[in-house]
């Protein structure tokens, strides 16, 4: 018998995910996945934005091996997500959307637990736990039970658990949702610090347009179980191109008068509930103009502002609908 | 220690602390059979004047309860646990690791097999500090704690078996009236060759805990009796591999992992 053959990825497939056509019917749902295509470079940070019910999670569960595709390929750090799951699983971390921990363990517990089911030598497995939650800031909270901790710290200790083997590509489902400000800012730093510094890949699923702005270098919108639009935050933005100027007059009586000056400098958005707001057909060149004739009409306005367009001006302009409060009723995961 | 040693190790660790921290969990399967003896040993005494009662002391015969009774308990304990993990997502962590299914259920059973030993060796130390004399002497005492550990273990897996399909912790806090019932409905109370209502005598004798009750009864009471040992170890390692392959096959089915 001759030598055993263990094919590897091609070094430039080691750290990407590539999808094609991916779907995922339930029995009793709908097709919560419907052919999507996808492909991140590695050590790039690739937010898939969208509301919940989207797909966002179906698609993580699905690359992480958790749950067979219907239809279509797969393929994380260059293996195939159905033929090739404990290769897949062997390259990727995974925080999925509940930090599932266990109450009654401590935070090193878990790491420890964690450092073992992955394989690590006996020797490396204190080093190692120490060194992951010093990285997250849990050292002095290490040895308390997890039942005693806040939402930040569980998801800080979920991500030391998704890096414990010290992954290629990490899938994070919505790290920061229900997490403050705060906790929310260290988290960002650290997965942008893993792309930066260790050139992890992370695929980064979120509801938060802000998330997707400031950490992912391109962004996949995904509504109905499709990619609706996909290209950096950037790109997206200068796509829809045009600033909107809002302003709110001083006197609710000039309301009228104020929306008939600024109509004639573009488009009214419908998606603004106190501000008379356009979107200004000229672009920023066209703000002198705006405030002359507000001037000229003697309007006085208790606010005016111009807004560069955003994430969710990208959703609303895709889908029809702004991205706040799009997901539908029924976003959890229906039965397989 | 190799890979997946080490990995059963640390599931049956993890089963033991999560056991050792919450004392209330852990005190009842210890404590109540133990008061329920004692319960019945008080009312039902002087069931040991009718001819032919094996013993002249009822806790002496009921001494062989708690062991089942505890193994009842494990059942629970070890299917709720497991079932929260399932329900927490817990378990989908542990299928992201390069565990292999079977480390899981062989970790979980190794912290049954520590709270089995455990509970045998209370109900030992109960039954020696309460004047119970063990016919079969310090071996049979070793052969009862053996035995109790292959019961624990057979209804823990089985308790596994159930989390693994129901994936719920209450539908496995349901079943629990349900297993009294078949500890009632066994010779717990009164030797089967002495139960004179016919139906009862029957159920008891098609009732597996029967056995097994009997098996433990037969080294403290009996001493070295082959027929009763061999029932009792054939039956528990009949539905402890039962339980097994049952577990076995609901996890490859929960564990949908590609």
């Amino acid at each position: 018998m001759g030598p055993s053959v263990v094919l590897k990825p091609m070094g430039h497939t080691r750290n990407s995910i590539e999808v094609e056509g991916l779907v995922r019917e339930f029995k009793k749902g709908p097709r919560a996945v419907d052919g999507i295509d996808l492909h991140v470079d590695p050590g790039e940070i690739y937010g898939f934005l969208g509301p919940n019910g989207a797909g966002k999670s179906t698609t993580v569960l699905m690359l992480t091996t958790l749950l067979p595709p219907t239809a279509g390929t797969a393929r994380v750090g260059g293996y195939d997500v159905v033929r090739e799951g404990p290769r897949v699983r062997s390259v990727i971390g995974a925080a999925l959307q509940e930090a599932a921990l266990d109450p009654l363990l401590t935070g090193r517990d878990h790491v420890r637990l964690q450092a073992t089911l992955q394989g690590l030598p006996r020797a490396e497995r204190k080093q190692r736990s120490d060194e992951l939650l010093t990285r997250v800031g849990l050292s002095e909270a290490a040895d308390r039970k997890v039942k005693g901790y806040s939402g930040g710290m569980k998801r800080r200790l979920d991500l030391a658990l998704a890096l414990v083997h010290r992954p290629s590509i990490l899938f994070l489902d919505e790290p920061t949702t229900g997490l403050d400000p705060q906790s929310r800012t260290a988290l960002w730093d650290e997965v942008a610090r893993l792309a930066r510094e260790d050139g992890v890949t992370v695929f980064l699923t979120t509801q938060y347009l802000e998330e997707a702005d400031v950490l992912a270098n391109r962004v996949g919108i995904i509504d109905h179980g499709r990619i609706v639009a996909e290209g950096s935050p950037a790109s997206l933005k200068a796509e829809i191109g045009l600033p909107s100027v809002h302003a709110l007059p001083e006197q609710a009586a000039d309301r009228e008068r104020l929306v008939a000056v600024l109509a004639q400098f573009g488009e009214p958005l419908t998606d603004v509930t106190k501000d008379v707001a356009v979107r200004l057909r000229e672009g920023v060149a066209g703000l002198p103009a705006v405030v002359r004739a507000i001037d000229a009409q003697n309007l006085p306005l208790a606010h005016l502002e111009i807004q560069a367009p955003s994430l969710d001006d990208v959703f609303l302009a895709k889908t029809g609908r702004s991205l706040e409060g799009a997901g539908d009723q029924n976003g959890a995961t229906p039965e397989r | 220690m190799s890979n997946s040693a080490a990995q059963i190790w640390a599931l049956a660790l993890r089963s033991v602390m999560r056991t050792a921290r919450q004392p209330a969990s852990a005190i009842p399967p210890l404590l109540f059979p133990v008061m329920l003896m004692a319960v019945n040993a008080a009312g039902l005494d002087s069931s040991t004047k009718l001819p032919g009662f094996p013993t002249d002391s009822f806790l002496a015969f009921a001494l062989a309860v708690p062991f089942i009774q505890g193994a009842l308990f494990s059942t629970m304990n070890a299917g709720t646990d497991l079932a929260r993990d399932i329900q927490t997502g817990f378990l989908n962590r542990l299928s992201l690791t390069s565990m292999r299914g079977w480390a899981l259920i062989a970790g979980q059973l190794g912290g049954i097999v520590v709270l089995g030993l455990v509970q045998a060796l209370f109900y030992i130390v109960v039954g020696l500090a309460v004047g119970v004399d063990f016919a079969s002497g310090v071996l049979g005492i070793l052969t009862l704690l053996v035995f109790a550990v292959l019961v624990s273990l057979s209804f823990g897996a089985f308790g596994l078996y159930l989390a693994l399909r129901t994936g719920s912790g209450e539908a496995i806090q349901g079943l629990f009236p349900l297993l009294f019932v078949f500890l009632f409905l066994s010779s717990m109370n009164a030797p089967r060759n002495l139960m004179e209502i016919d139906w009862f005598r029957a159920i008891a004798t098609a009732n597996p805990v029967s056995y097994l009750i009997e098996a433990v009864r037969s080294l403290i009471i009996t001493g070295w009796d082959g027929k009763a040992l061999a029932l009792g170890f054939l039956l528990t390692l009949a539905i402890g591999l039962g339980a097994i392959l049952l577990a076995s096959a609901a996890l490859s089915e929960r564990l949908a992992r590609t």
